[in-house]
Formats: structure tokens, sequence, C-alpha cells
């Protein structure tokens, strides 16, 4: 059994604590309602305290995994229990704890009813969702990644929506055939490689264009679904317009992060080759994404709906930026990718706050909600700002790095990728002025402005739209050393002469 | 040296006071934390400008904001001649502007608000202006852009203020796109984004071409453009000029700081601190030309027939933001910075002039329902006049010696198109005379038109109001007088003090023209200025009956005229309907709904109503079935690593 620095099992415990806490809430009688919103909350936050040591006492300075726990699981099968993070998973685990905390705190008065099943699932998807970040084993990746999706689809099909069952099924079945191709993917990898499950191990291996060609295809599946790129994006909309806030705050903030994690972790180390020649593809997709999903979002009428097809634009920058596999573009990839966790999450969040109260998510309802509720309309404008990218918050320096990444990769991509910028400005600035300005609305009259429940929900991402914006310095010190390996790694791995099919393969798509 | 980190930081410091407590704690005494705050950047910035003057310079890190793989920037400062002289206009038209607030918005409810906003403005123009790279450059130039799209939409219930901030919001990022693409192609060029090694290593590059989007291009024209791209929008130049005159639903105060004397002045101040880029591109330098003189052609024909009182004067000012960049076009830096500085004083003037005519006439802005305030309100009729006098380039105040210097560098420097330019400039300071006191006219002289109501409650402004113009008064008159031309200077002992300041940055292009030359181009911009000044005397003083005439035999250059050459409409036709028209047939209800969501939908149901079977066992009871499950999965893994321990 190998330890880490941290002297215990830190990722173990960030794991199974919030379980631990669901099977906690079983046994509370459904009658307790506070007691279990408030035994939920504690397990959150002391999740949270438990991940902070791993911002501190992380080594930036290496690209090795770190706070590592290895451990023979089924050895028949040679599948061990083996978790660690590096520079590009490390954010995201922090990212999830303090985005379980914020969800339990907006569901707090909304959800009334099936109260215990709800945080069950809360705390459920939390270490499920830390365990698909941690795990560097194939097998036990893929069984939190699936683990995932159930309390995601309860999340949905129970407190969501008069929609509900139909966004969840659709959410369900999509995720499900990518994933299932990606099991595939798995398998095969594990017979070829001679019976392993190691991921690190396998990421440091060769193999044959064709196989890798093919083995990219399957693991896209699995990762474009989440992400999700155009043309498979349909079903996030419904999705996060018929989840509950604390449902979409999650979808939002780290679910469909997990697609690009997922190129990230196992797309482009595992099969660098069949990475570099499908950047072409990639671009392509990723513009479309882009200004497709901004388009768009000038029709909607819908308020999760417009916020829903804006991720759908952001997370074109992002893998915009991956895929230009160079350091500017995939660390500006990564961070966008944590700053579309907090921004979006943040006004899903904010949603969630104005939905309580009015009940209505048509843009039509709203207007003039700046003269009723100002310290609400403050914080809004924040997470406007930072969402089409506005110097000094987080999304600018995402954006900008992404942009200059991509500019660099290939030319007429970053420059169509800037227009997202114009007409992301655009559909944000037309939304406030349509929820906040102009002649207040008889539906918003005397509506009360944010309590403290709220507003404590809603400052940490304030303060984190401001941190990563001026001094960035602190989340992108930690990407350095992993970002510069994988680069090395997807430009100079695979065999000799492989190179050569690449080309003809990427002449073809073109 | 490290004092003049205050310059920005103290009004960034009373924006967050303000803020933060302005609400609760300070109310009605906001204005003093911004005003102080201010001031005190007007008095250090004094400093380093006597500092400046005695040879001193600074370019310092503060700290490294952004860095990856090979690209850096960092929040420094750059503090040269260029940065000292827009540190005093900044500085100087904020500082009289805070204290003609504290009487103009008198009383507002936001009035905390209101100033927190200043504050930040005050903060990103003074960044943007210290900056000492692209990346900082940005940061001010889109925090401006900010604070300016809050203070159009400042009285955010009214559709036309919240519609006019967002469009002004929007139409700067059109621009913005090409200035960061700008950006992106200097860091590839020098691998750095910081002026000193980017405008000293740009001479390697005069000659290089590139490959931009597949077309061989000369690079330093490459980057010049895409940087003038953000110049165009954020100071109003043809095609992006739509946003500016809808500014003016923003409080009076912020049009005069904002929209005239700061903000719109940062494109003429980013193609003055890229010179040593713009330089070395014949072709982009003919382009900043032409672009100035066709804007402050079409936006001076505009002005001749608007009724708005702010509009008349937010067309003059497009109209002279072209002069400025017809300046940096022909290669007189110095003189487009000149009219800058000039133009800060007399143009704030005239808007502040103009709130206090809003003021008496309890928010009226119709000049035709005005006339004879003259004996109402004498300090504002004399400050507007001189204002006026000064911008129609009376000889002796401010503007007369800006103007003349674009128009002499014009005719003699060695540019293609110099003396195009200079036809075209000679004529729009015949038109900006006219227009200007069409609106002296119309305003102050003749009998008031307006309702008996009105006409009872006209008064002058408050002491708060009068003595920022009296003030800026000052600076219309006299702000002039550091550029006096060798031509007059010589034989009393003057020199072109600005010019000699500002050589080290600008450089200063060597005219070919005799003296008589300069003399006769300098008679002919006094002469077409009195000529503009005795039409509009003779058509509203002499012979008013005439305007009306006139405006139905050319009624069809008139209506062009009146409507703007249709610009806003022929952008709404072209951009904004058919992008939302597309969004909404086309990929909402086309693509999403017909195509992918139909190939979604049908694959399942190909399988033989697989779905249908799902659907019906999913909707009862199995969210139970599916969390014992899940926990199942999870407590085996647990069991199975205990054991394993």
């Amino acid at each position: 059994m190998e330890t880490n620095s941290m002297g215990f099992p830190i990722l173990s415990a960030l794991i199974f604590l919030p379980v631990a806490g669901a099977v906690l809430l079983l046994l509370i009688p459904r009658s307790k309602e506070m007691l279990i919103k408030a035994v939920a909350l504690s397990v959150s936050i002391l999740a949270f305290i438990i991940s902070l040591p791993l911002f501190s006492g992380f080594n930036k300075a290496t690209h090795a995994m770190q706070f590592v726990e290895r451990q023979a699981w089924i050895p028949t099968w040679n599948i061990t229990y083996y978790l660690g993070l590096d520079g590009i998973s490390i954010l995201f685990v922090l990212l999830s704890t303090l985005i379980t905390i914020l969800s339990i705190l907006i569901s707090w008065e909304s959800i009334k009813n099936k109260v215990k099943e709800f945080y069950i699932s809360v705390l459920i998807m939390e270490g499920a969702m830390i365990g698909v970040f941690c795990a560097l084993d194939f097998f036990l990746f893929y069984i939190f990644w699936e683990a995932m999706l159930i309390p995601m689809y309860l999340l949905i099909g129970v407190w969501g929506g008069p929609n509900r069952v139909y966004a969840a099924i659709k959410f369900f079945l999509y995720t499900l055939v990518g994933s299932v191709l990606m099991l595939v993917g798995i398998i095969v990898l594990y017979f070829h490689a001679g019976r392993t499950f190691d991921i690190l191990d396998l990421a440091t291996r060769t193999y044959p264009y064709q196989l890798q060609f093919w083995l990219f295809w399957a693991f896209f599946a699995a990762f474009a679904v989440k992400v999700p790129m155009f043309p498979v994006h349909t079903w996030l909309p419904d999705a996060h317009t018929e989840a509950p806030t604390a449902g979409s705050v999650i979808l939002a903030a780290v679910l469909i992060k997990m697609g690009a994690y997922g190129f990230l972790r196992f797309s482009m180390p595992l099969f660098p080759e069949a990475a570099r020649a499908m950047t072409p593809a990639m671009l392509t997709l990723s513009v479309i994404a882009i200004i497709y999903g901004a388009v768009i979002c000038l029709a909607q009428t819908d308020l999760k709906r417009l916020i829903a097809y804006s991720s759908v634009s952001h997370m074109g920058f992002v893998t915009l930026g991956i895929f230009a596999l160079n350091t500017q573009g995939m660390e500006g990839g990564i961070l966008q990718m944590i700053n579309h966790g907090i921004v979006t999450g943040a006004l899903f969040l904010s949603v969630g706050v104005i939905y309580d109260r009015t009940h209505t998510r048509q843009i039509a309802d709203y207007g003039g909600v700046a003269s009723v509720m100002p310290v609400y309309a403050s914080l809004f404008i924040v997470f406007t700002l930072a969402s089409i990218g506005l110097p000094s918050t987080n999304g600018f320096i995402g954006e900008f790095l992404i942009l200059l990444g991509g500019f660099t990769a290939n030319q007429p991509a970053g420059v169509l990728a800037a227009t997202g910028i114009i007409i992301g400005a655009g559909y944000m600035l037309w939304l406030y002025q349509r929820v906040f300005f102009m002649e207040t609305n008889a539906k918003v009259t005397g509506l009360a402005d944010v309590n403290m429940r709220e507003l404590v929900t809603l400052l940490p991402m304030v303060i984190l739209v401001f941190w990563i914006g001026i001094y960035p310095d602190t989340f992108l010190g930690f990407m350095h050393e992993s970002v510069r390996h994988l680069i090395e790694r997807v430009n100079t791995g695979g065999a000799p002469g492989a190179t050569t099919i690449a080309k003809t393969v990427s002449e073809i798509l073109q | 040296m490290n004092y003049y980190l205050l310059i920005p930081f103290l009004p960034l410091a009373a924006f967050l006071i303000n803020i933060l407590f302005g609400k609760s704690l300070l109310k009605e005494n906001a204005h003093w934390v911004a005003i102080l705050a201010v001031a005190g950047s007007w008095v250090i910035s004094v400093a380093t400008l006597i500092d400046v003057m005695g040879g001193k310079t600074l370019n310092q890190d503060l700290y490294t904001w952004v860095s990856s793989g090979g690209f850096k920037a960092s929040v420094g400062f750059l503090i040269d001649p260029l940065t000292a002289v827009m540190l005093i206009v900044v500085t100087t038209c904020s500082t009289l502007i805070h204290i003609y607030s504290t009487g103009y918005m008198h009383g507002d409810n936001g009035y905390y608000r209101f100033f927190s906003y200043l504050s930040l403005f005050t903060f990103c123009m003074l960044m943007l202006v210290m900056a000492n790279n692209f990346m900082q450059l940005y940061f001010g130039w889109e925090g401006v852009g900010l604070c300016s799209y809050f203070l159009i939409g400042y009285y955010f219930n009214k559709k036309s203020a919240s519609d006019a901030g967002k469009k002004a919001f929007i139409v700067n990022r059109f621009g913005d796109f090409g200035f960061g693409i700008g950006i992106f192609v200097i860091f590839l060029t020098f691998g750095t984004i910081y002026y000193e090694p980017v405008f000293s290593q740009a001479g390697a590059f005069a000659t290089k071409t590139v490959n931009f989007l597949g077309y061989d291009v000369h690079l330093m024209t490459l980057i010049a453009l895409l940087l003038f791209c953000g110049s165009i929008g954020k100071s109003a130049q043809m095609p992006l000029h739509v946003w500016l005159p809808d500014a003016m639903e923003g409080p009076t105060p912020v049009s005069a700081l904002i929209h005239a004397a700061t903000m719109v002045t940062a494109g003429v101040f980013l193609v003055a601190r890229c010179s040593p880029i713009f330089s070395l591109s014949e072709t982009a330098l003919m382009v900043v030309a032409l672009t100035g003189a066709i804007t402050s052609l079409f936006a001076a024909t505009i002005g001749l027939v608007q009724n708005d009182l702010k509009r008349i004067i937010a067309y003059s000012t497009v109209s002279q933001l072209g002069y400025m960049f017809l300046a940096c076009g022909v290669g007189a830096y110095t003189a487009g910075i000149f009219h800058l500085y000039t133009h800060a004083f007399f143009k704030a003037l005239l808007f502040l002039c103009a709130g206090s005519v809003m003021h008496a006439m309890s928010g009226e802005l119709d000049i035709q329902k005005m006339g004879g305030l003259k004996k109402h309100m004498p300090i504002t009729y004399w400050t507007m006049l001189i204002a006026s006098l000064s911008i129609a380039g009376v000889p002796g105040l401010a503007g007369f010696f800006s103007k003349d210097e674009i128009l002499w560098m014009a005719y003699s420097g060695p540019s293609p198109v110099g003396k195009l330019v200079w036809l075209s400039g000679t004529l729009v300071a015949f038109l900006t005379a006219f227009y200007s006191f069409r609106l002296i006219f119309l305003t102050f002289h003749g009998k008031f038109r307006g309702t008996h109501e009105q006409e009872h409650h006209l008064h002058e402004s408050p002491k708060s109001m009068t003595i920022p113009l009296m003030l800026l008064c000052v600076g219309a008159v006299a702000s002039g007088w550091v550029g006096i031309p060798a031509l007059i200077g010589e034989n009393l002992g003057i020199h072109n003090y600005i010019a000699e300041f500002m050589k080290p940055v600008l450089g200063h292009p060597e005219g070919h023209g005799t003296h008589g030359e300069e003399m006769m181009v300098m008679l002919v911009s006094v002469a077409v200025g009195f000529a503009g000044i005795g039409l509009a005397y003779f058509m509203y003083m002499m012979r008013p009956d005439l305007p009306g005439k006139l405006a139905t035999q050319f009624s069809g250059a008139y209506k062009v005229l009146f409507n703007k050459y249709y610009v806003d409409e022929l952008y709404s036709a072209i951009i904004v309907r058919p992008t939302i028209w597309i969004a909404r047939n086309i990929l909402i209800g086309v693509t999403d709904a017909r195509i992918i969501e139909a190939i979604v939908n049908g694959v399942p149901s190909a399988i033989g109503g697989f779905s249908r079977q799902l659907r019906k066992v999913q909707t009862g009871f199995l969210h139970h079935y599916a969390l014992i499950m899940a926990a199942g999965v999870l407590i085996v893994m647990g069991l199975m690593l205990m054991r394993s321990w």
C-alpha cells in the first residue's frame, strides 16, 4: 500500500465521507427535515475543509501524481484501487467540494418533497464526482463515471420541472450510449496492453495508429456528449432547464467538465498521434459550438435555457483551447473549465434565487429587477461580466489564453472563435437588460432582496471571479508542469512513421 | 517613484469605499470620498508632469498578471511625456466634473452609485494611459467601456437608456475584436506584449510580410490596422460611430467626462502610443487619415440639422475625434495629442454648459424650444460662447492653435493624402463654426420658445456647477498657449513647448512648406471659421425664416442628414435582425429541432420502441432502486478495500 505525503488517505476520505454522510442520512427519520439538512450541510463543509490541504500542500514543481493511494483490489483482473491528483485534476476536486456546499445551501428552502432522498443524491453525487477526478485505474474510473449518472438522473427526474422525465431520460440515454463506447475502448485497451487498467502506465506506451484512431473516437463519443460538443449538445438545454437549481449547478459546474477532463487525461496521452491528427476536426467542432451556441442564445426566451446554450458556446472555447495543443491554449482551456464552473454555476445559483421567488423562468416575466433587488442585481452583473470575459474577471484570463493559443495553432479558428465574444456580450447584456433594467414588471414588484443564506452562497463565487481575474497565477501555477508534460507527450508520443498515416487521415477528413 | 502608483489606486479605493458603504453610510456625502481621491490623483499627476519635464521617466512592473508558457503580462506602469500629458487631461477634467456633479446630481437617489462609477471610470482610464504593455492597456480599455455602459444606462428604468448602454458596449466589442487579434499578432511577432521591446524591435520587421487568413500582407500594416479597429470603436469613428450619439442618454457630466474629454480619445491615444508601428506603414497611416477625415466631415454634416442640444455636441465630438485621427494619419501625432488636450477642455465645457441649460430647462433638450437664455444664465452663456469660439478656431483661443497645427501638418507633411485631408479639414472647420453658433444663437439669443412654466423656472445654476464652468473656460482659452507655432511665437520668444516635450515619444515631422504657405493655411482656417459664425448669424439671427425654407426646399438632403444617413437602420436591417432571425428560425427551428433531435429521438425508436419500454420502467419507483444500487456499489467497493487493508 502506497501512502501519500499527508499521512492519511485524503482522497479516499474525500470520496467516502460524502457517501458515509449519505448513509447517515438514511438512518435519520424523514420527518426531521432540519436535521437532515444540517447533516448534509455539515458533511459537505467538512469535505471542503478536508480538501483544503490539497490546495496548500500541492507541489507545483512536478507533473507527477500526488496524494497517491494505491492498493490491489481485484488481483485476478489486475484491478487496483489507485487514486492520485496532478495539476490538471486537482482544481476540479476543490471545485466539486465547494459547489456541493453551495448546491445544498441554495436548495435549503426550495426542495420541499423527498428532502431526504434529495440530499442523499447530492452527497453521493459529490463522492462520485471526486472519484472520477482522482481515479487512476480505468476500472475504478468507469465505476465512478457511471455512478455519477444515477444521482444526476434522479435529481433531474424527481425534483425537476414539468418536463423532467423527458429531460432525465434524454440525459441518461445520451450519456449511456457514449459511455458504452468508452467501455468497449477500455476493454480493448486492457487486452492490448497486456491486462492492465493502470492509466499512467497505459499513457506511456505506444499503440498502432489504427488502434489509436478507433479508440480516440470511442472515447470521443463519451467525452463529446459530456462536454457537450456540437452536435451532441441537445440533451443539455433540456437537462439544465428541467433540473432543480442544485442539479443545474452541479451539472454546469462539474459534470460537463468531465468530458474535457477526459480529453486531457485519456484521449491525449493515450492516443497522442490520433489526437494530433484529429485536431482540425476538433477545432472545427469547437468553433461551430462557440458560434452556434452563442447565436442560438439570442433567440432564447427562457432564463435557464439561455444559460444552458451559453454553456455550449463556452465549452466550445474550452475544447478549442485544449486542442490547440499549445501551452496557452491548454492552460487557458483548463482555467476556463474552472471559470465556467464558477460563473455558470453562479448564474444558475442566481437564477435559482429569483426562481424561488417568482416561479417563472420566462425572461419576459421580468424587468426592472435592479430597482427591487439591488444587491442581487449587483451580484448578477459580476457573473454576467465574467461570462462575457471582461478583464479583471476570471473569464477574461481563460478566454484570452484560449484565443491566443487557438490563433497560434490555427488562424481562422482563432478569428472565428473571437466572434463568440461579440455575440456573447450581445446575449448576456440583452438578458441582463430584459431582467434587471427597464420598467419594473408587475410580477417582480415587492420581491425581497437576497437574504443572508443566498448572499453566503453567492459571495464565494464573486471572490473567485476576481481572484482568478486579478491574480490567476494562484491557479495557473498548478497547471504549468502537468500541461508541459502533457504537451510533450502529445507532440513526441507514438511510433515513428505513424505521422504519415495521421496526415492522410486528416486530409481525408478535410 | 512609487507614489505614482497612487494616481490610479486612489480612485480605485474611492470606488470600493463608495460601492460598499455608499448606500448605507455615506449617502449624500458620497462625493467627498470620490472628490478627495481624484483631487489627490490630480496633485500627484501635476508632480509627475514636473518630474517628467525634468527628464525622468518610469517603466516599472507591479506584479505579473498572467503567465503561461512564453506569454507574460503584468500590471505595470510606463510614465513618459505622452502619459504625463494624458494624466493631466484625465485628472483635471475628472476633478472638475466630479465637483460639477455634486450640483448636477444633487438629490438623485443613486447619488453614491453615480460617484462610485465615476471613480471606477477614473481608475480604469488612468490604468489605460499608464500601461506599459498591451494587456493592461486592454484592461483599461474594456474597463472604461464597462463604466461607460453603466453610466449611459444610469437611468436604467428608461428603456432608451439601457438600450444605449448595451449598444455602446456591443459596438465597442466589434472594434475590440480586431484589437484583440492585433495583440495576438504582436505576441506572435515579437514574443512579448510590452511596449518597450515591441517598439524598439518594430523597425526590424519593417519590410516583413506574413500570411494572414490566406493572404500575404505587410506585417506592420496588419498590426497597425488591427489595433486601429479598437480605436474606431472606442473613438466612435465610421463605421462604428453609431453608439456615441445614443450615449447621450447618460447624465450630462458623464457625457462631458467619458464621451467627450477622456474615454473616447483613448483611440487617439492608442494610435499615438503605437506610433512606432503606425509609422512603419504608409498604408495604415493613410487609412487612419482618411477614416478621420471622412468621419469628421460626415459627423459635421449631421450636426448641422440636429435639434437635440446634447446630440449636436456629440456629433461635434465625433467630428473632432476624426480631426485627431486625421492628424495622426499624416504623421503629426503630437498635433493629434495637442488637439486631444485642448479639445478635452472646450468640449467638456460645452457639455457642462449644456448640462447647466438642461438644469434650468428641467431636462428639455430641444434647442427649438429654447432661446433667449442669455439673460437668465449669464455665466453659462459666456462660458459656452467662449468654448464655441474656441472650437470654431478663433485666433488666440485653445482650439485655434491645435486645429491650425493639424491643418498645417496635413498641408505640408509628406502624406500622399495630406492635401486632400487638409481640404476636407478646412471644410469641416467651416461647418463646425456654423453648427456651434447655430446652437448658441438658437439657445441663448432671440426670444424664448418654450412653455411659460419653463420660462418662469429659468435660473442660473448653483456655484458648484458654475465654478467648474469658469475653470474649464480658462482651459478653453489658454490651454493652447503651450503649442504656439513658430510662425507666431518666433518673434515673441515663445516656443512650441508641447511639440518639444513630446518629441522624444512621438517625433516631429518636418513640414516642407514656406512661411508664406503656413500663413496662407492659417488665414484660410481663420477665415472659414468666421464665415461659419457669420453664416449662422445670418441664418438664425437676421433671417430666422431661412432655415425652415431651406429644409423644405432641399427636403431629401435634409431628411438624410436629419436621420443620420440611416446608418442605424442599415445595421439593424443587415446585422441585428438577420442574426436573430437565423437563431430563431434556422438554429432552433431546423438544426436543433428537426435534424439533431430527429436523429437522437429516431435512433431509439428505430430499435423497436426500446425507449418507450425504458420510459415505462423508469417513471415508476426506479429512483429508489437506482439509489440503492448506487449505494450498493459503493458499499461493496468499500468492503473490498477494507478487506485488503
